[in-house]
């Protein structure tokens, strides 16, 4: 294991941000840590980095005790949310601060920060400052600049909080092809679900200052252990008392036993998907995920009645 | 195009009727008498030892209110403990007091029959009607300049460049010198500037602590008063002229250091 986290409590005065949290991160894994803002999950990724000190419980960074290790010591390379570039320094100053630090000898820091600005694709930039890159480029800078001092794992406050949409989308292919390449312990922060499934190879989801599920992104989504697993880690609707994936019901026309009658409110095209959103006799909404074809197939209209039923379980 | 207009001479009327009148006026009464006139009255033993003590105790008091300004503000943003509040109230404290009062209220620390003053003078050290006391009240009336500009500056940049650093390996001290400083320097920059004027141009409080004795614990403000008082006008006004271009030289110096692109 890479990192280990055994029993670490945080509380910032009456708030209790972490509540006996354990988690262990394999080596060369990139792991997310997904949950809703206040969840604790940039606390623990903080404690990790040396950041904050946990109140109690430990932590373990390659097999060495690392609680009492100031961060500076800990070898973690951090990057955050709003990029904390060093803003009166050219960009490869900024890759080279950890190296300098280091007083590593000259000509083998010029030669790291060109391996890096290509690595981070921002060749030709390198004597740019910070204010004159895009948000995209910055992060890749921050990034560029943790890895410069060989990181023993690699920590992201969510690294794409601040970017707009397409961006992100960009630059979460990118970290996932990076990561392929670099194969350092990678640990990110957060709050988006698709994010999570899209970037990472495990997911520990949190909520309430605990851990309430780590595994594979499909074994969350078709196995969840409970409640609030099922609904944060993709979209449910209810039926019947039990959430199910909008995807796993079934329309009919005829009703045949185990469906419940509805009326359909509206129909959305989402390009191949539709929407179909049903108020059930009971009054409760459900909404239906079909496909293209099976829309047309039932040729749908609103108000029209229609009946639903849960669709046999996905295999696993 | 009308309201334009009215707005620039109502700015630039004000500014010369409470600005550049009374300086004008100030250097043209210097050198009514010819430059050899004002040449001389700045050159007499007593204005050059004025000029001298004024340097001497800004160079004491600019320092130190830089250093322990920069060390005050970061505990006041960085570290905050319960009563910081306080302490960033203290430090207005100055700009609140009459300079009058300060010189007072350190005239009763210090002086003969004050708390520290009869202990002091039995271990031979002389603060009151001395070069120290006057540091010391220079000290504390230009206190606030540099806290109160680099406070909002550290607010600003926040925490995050300075973890990014330590998380890189860099010490407390790196950080410092090489994250927080330049990230501060202007706002340094100006409040060392502000701390100068005020320092040289202290009166209320330096005339309390100094006793005012000609040659001795005189600054050039207190020369000027004195000259002024003396009818010497010539020397009144060649001297502040004195005080007007040192004034004019550190804004200039501080003109030249700020970057081209502005805050």
């Amino acid at each position: 294991m890479a990192i280990t986290v055994r029993q670490v409590t945080k509380r910032f005065g009456d708030f209790v941000a972490l509540d006996n949290v354990s988690l262990a991160i394999p080596g060369g894994s990139l792991t997310a840590l997904l949950g809703p803002s206040g969840s604790g999950k940039s606390t623990l990724l903080r404690i990790i980095a040396g950041l904050e000190q946990p109140d109690e419980g430990d932590v373990n960074i390659l097999g060495e005790d690392a609680t009492d290790v100031p961060a500076r010591k800990r070898g973690v390379g951090f990057v955050f949310q709003h990029y904390a570039a060093f803003k009166h320094m050219t960009v490869e100053k900024n890759i080279a601060f950890g190296l300098d630090i280091r007083k590593n000898p000259r000509a083998e820091t010029k030669k790291r920060v060109g391996e890096l600005l290509e690595l981070v694709q921002l060749q030709g930039l390198a004597k740019r400052y910070p204010s004159q890159l895009s948000g995209g480029q910055r992060q890749r800078m921050a990034l560029a600049r943790a890895l410069a001092v060989d990181p023993k794992v690699l920590l992201l406050d969510e690294p794409f909080g601040a970017l707009d949409a397409r961006v992100r989308k960009e630059l979460r292919a990118w970290l996932r092809r990076l990561h392929d390449e670099v194969h350092v312990t990678t640990v990110f922060v957060t709050h988006d679900q698709e994010e999570a499934m899209e970037v990472a190879d495990r997911i520990a989801v949190m909520n309430e200052g605990r851990i309430e599920q780590v595994g594979k992104p499909r074994d969350l989504y078709e196995h969840p252990a409970n409640e609030f697993v099922m609904t944060f880690v993709g979209p449910v609707s209810r039926l019947g008392g039990e959430y199910v994936r909008p995807h796993d019901l079934e329309l009919t026309l005829e009703p045949n036993g185990t469906t419940e009658r509805a009326t359909v409110e509206r129909v959305v095209h989402l390009g191949f998907e539709v929407r179909v959103e049903l108020r059930l006799e009971g009054g409760d909404e459900v909404y239906v995920q079909a496909t293209r074809a099976q829309a047309e197939q039932l040729d749908l209209s609103d108000g029209q009645t229609v009946y639903v039923r849960q669709g046999a379980p996905v295999a696993s | 195009m009308l309201s334009r207009w009215l707005i620039r001479v109502t700015g630039l009327g004000y500014l010369l009727v409470i600005l550049a009148a009374p300086v004008g006026l100030v250097f043209y009464r210097a050198f009514e008498n010819g430059f050899g006139a004002a040449w001389d009255a700045v050159t007499t033993p007593d204005a050059v030892h004025a000029l001298k003590l004024t340097l001497e105790i800004a160079i004491i008091a600019v320092p130190a209110n830089t250093i322990f300004g920069i060390i005050c503000a970061l505990a006041i943003v960085r570290y905050p403990l319960r009563g910081s509040g306080v302490l960033n109230a203290f430090v207005d404290l100055p700009l609140a007091l009459s300079p009058v009062v300060v010189g007072l209220a350190f005239l009763l620390l210090y002086g003969q029959q004050g708390w520290f003053g009869p202990w002091l003078a039995d271990h031979g050290v002389q603060i009151v009607f001395a070069l120290p006391g006057m540091i010391l009240v220079t000290i504390f009336i230009s206190l606030p300049f540099v806290v109160r500009e680099v406070v909002p500056v550290l607010r600003e940049i926040g925490t995050d460049q300075e973890q990014a650093a330590e998380t890189l390996g860099a010490s407390a001290w790196q950080t410092f010198r090489r994250i927080t400083l330049p990230a501060i320097r202007w706002a340094v920059v100006y409040g060392v500037v502000l701390t100068t004027a005020r320092a040289l141009g202290e009166f209320g409080a330096v005339s309390v602590m100094s006793g005012r004795i000609q040659g001795q614990t005189e600054t050039m403000t207190l020369h000027v008063q004195g000259a002024y008082e003396n009818f010497d006008y010539t020397a009144a006004y060649a001297c502040s002229v004195v005080l007007a271009l040192v004034a004019i030289f550190t804004l200039t110096l501080m003109t030249a250091f700020r970057p081209k692109e502005g805050r």
